[in-house]
């Protein structure tokens, strides 16, 4: 029977693939109910007996079911109406004459390994605070790689329009960066 | 003439698409007079880069593990789903 087969998968692989869905999903429910669907859905396949690399296979798995929740997501976002939003406007960074009304002020990436630590934390609470719809996309796009055209077949936007969604999250994250890492 | 707007605009974008010709040489041109935009396209360039690094840290990290209930909620699922 396969089921102590299952529970060895369990034990050798599920925190691996925890880890894999968390660095993809950033949320700790999402990634481990995308684990535990990865399990039902392997028990289920008829192949789950065959699998020699069972930690690829289930990793396939688990890649689709990510995909899953992404687009849910993104889908949700379609409906609440992309566009529309308050900070579709851009005023605020530029002045009239397009110039930046406050000049972006330098920073980098810390060496320091502590250092660069406290900098992920702060980079990604900004993600955090970004309104959900960009969070999304930009965490499709920038966390997950996901390529460009796939983006706008899942929220049935046209190209521009990510390009542009992209930007105000880009734009959004940066200055945040700017408020509490330089400033801070 | 590029302006600093316009700049940011295409610096982000070539994150997503790959820049026409005419564009690629507009922004070179605005870079190279205009500090601001070179310091925000580094500074695009290194958010990326630090998401992904942040990704690779959590995917080596043995210390994050699947919490013990949800593993031992998986465990009684795989069991039910075999009866």
């Amino acid at each position: 029977m396969t089921t102590p087969n299952a529970h060895d998968w369990l034990t050798e692989h599920s925190d691996y693939l925890y880890r894999f869905a968390l660095a993809r999903l950033r949320d700790t429910h999402l990634a481990e109910d995308v684990v535990q669907e990865t399990f039902i859905a392997a028990i289920k396949s008829p192949s789950f007996a065959e699998q020699s690399s069972p930690r690829t296979w289930l990793t396939g798995i688990l890649k689709h079911k990510i995909i899953d929740v992404m687009r849910k997501n993104v889908r949700e976002i379609a409906a609440s109406n992309l566009m529309n939003d308050e900070d579709a406007n851009m005023d605020e960074f530029f002045d009239e004459t397009g110039h930046w009304s406050e000049q972006p002020l330098a920073w980098d990436i810390p060496h320091d390994a502590l250092q660069q630590k406290q900098f992920l934390t702060t980079l990604q609470s900004c993600m955090d605070k970004l309104p959900t719809k960009l969070a999304s996309l930009f965490m499709m796009r920038d966390i997950h790689e996901t390529d460009n055209e796939e983006i706008c077949k899942e929220l049935n936007i046209t190209s521009t329009n990510a390009w542009v969604m992209l930007y105000r999250a880009r734009m959004g994250i940066r200055k945040c960066l700017e408020i509490n890492w330089l400033q801070a | 003439m590029l302006n600093c707007k316009q700049t940011s605009q295409l610096v982000s974008q070539s994150l997503d698409r790959n820049l026409t010709l005419r564009e690629r040489l507009a922004v070179r041109l605005h870079l190279l007079i205009c500090k601001y935009c070179r310091r925000f396209q580094r500074q695009l360039h290194a958010m990326r880069k630090a998401f992904k690094r942040m990704s690779e840290a959590i995917e080596n990290d043995p210390s994050i593990q699947l919490p013990p209930e949800t593993k031992a909620r998986i465990s009684a699922t795989i069991e039910s789903t075999h009866q």
